[in-house]
């Protein structure tokens, strides 16, 4: 079989990216909204890490700051999530229009 | 060390990692979704080791599946599942979610295309033993400043958080 390249690894993260797209886009919990988002995030830091390997180390360096903000990002999600819940009794994505126009 | 059947595990860690992820999005219950997720990273964090990125791999375990993933289960905990499995759990954009993952899908395969010089096939083996070192020399030297704000970004979530969770600030 063909040893594994750069590309092999950068298709794997174009497949995470477009579920975590496909998530994002069709499903009606928030839980499960901000899963996705932590699929997309996961997919480019993928990316970065597969690139470090040619480029240099720079891309794990990247990488941590987006776990970093991915942490971050989680916990005021999830905080808004429960200011939500409490207000409305429910986790449906179609639900949160306070703000609509 | 050298690495040992490199395909076989690449192939069958890309495999968990998706299927995985295919889990995720799909499954009507939110914890099955968390477990899944959890699999995912784990076997993401098995591929970063495969590209010889160590301290990633443990930043993934010990943030990622450890720290981020008990956040979610507990919000999971807090919120109401029964109520929200008995509902219609997908939305009436599958048609536009079709359109983007094939728009992106698209988008891939043209970037990978045109774009095969940014990534030449030189597998270099970088000394796995010494990485940590290296990351801390870059992370505490060329991006002392970032990581600054980092820690100032963890603040303001942290904060964020606890307002927005708080019922009488």
């Amino acid at each position: 079989m063909a040893p594994i390249s750069t590309l092999h690894y950068l298709v794997v993260a174009a497949a995470l990216f477009i579920l975590g797209v496909i998530g994002v886009l069709t499903r009606r919990n928030v839980v499960i909204v901000l899963m996705s988002i932590e699929l997309i995030l996961n997919a480019v830091n993928l990316n970065l890490v597969a690139f470090s390997r040619i480029w240099g180390l720079h891309g794990q360096i990247f990488a941590i700051f987006v776990i970093t903000d991915a942490a971050a990002e989680a916990a005021v999600g999830l905080g808004i999530l429960i200011a939500f819940f409490r207000n409305k009794e429910t986790v449906n994505m179609d639900e949160v229009d306070l703000m609509k126009w | 060390m050298a690495p040992v059947a490199t395909t076989f595990f690449f192939y069958f860690l890309s495999a968990l990692t998706v299927l995985s992820g295919v889990l995720v999005i799909t499954r009507k219950n939110a914890v099955h979704s968390a477990l899944a997720l959890i699999v995912s990273l784990l076997g993401q964090a098995a591929l970063y080791l495969m590209l010889y990125a160590p301290f990633v791999a443990g930043v993934q375990i010990i943030l990622y599946a450890g720290g981020i993933m008990v956040l979610f289960l507990f919000v999971i905990m807090l919120v109401s599942i029964e109520k929200a499995q008995k509902e219609e759990q997908f939305n009436q954009q599958w048609l536009v979610g079709l359109a983007a993952a094939l728009a992106l899908g698209a988008l891939f395969v043209l970037v990978y295309v045109k774009g095969r010089a940014l990534f030449p096939d030189r597998g270099i083996l970088m000394p796995e033993q010494s990485n940590t070192q290296q990351v801390a020399v870059l992370l505490y030297g060329n991006y002392m400043f970032t990581f600054e704000i980092a820690s100032l970004l963890l603040l303001v979530a942290i904060i964020g958080a606890v307002v927005m969770a708080k019922k009488r600030i």
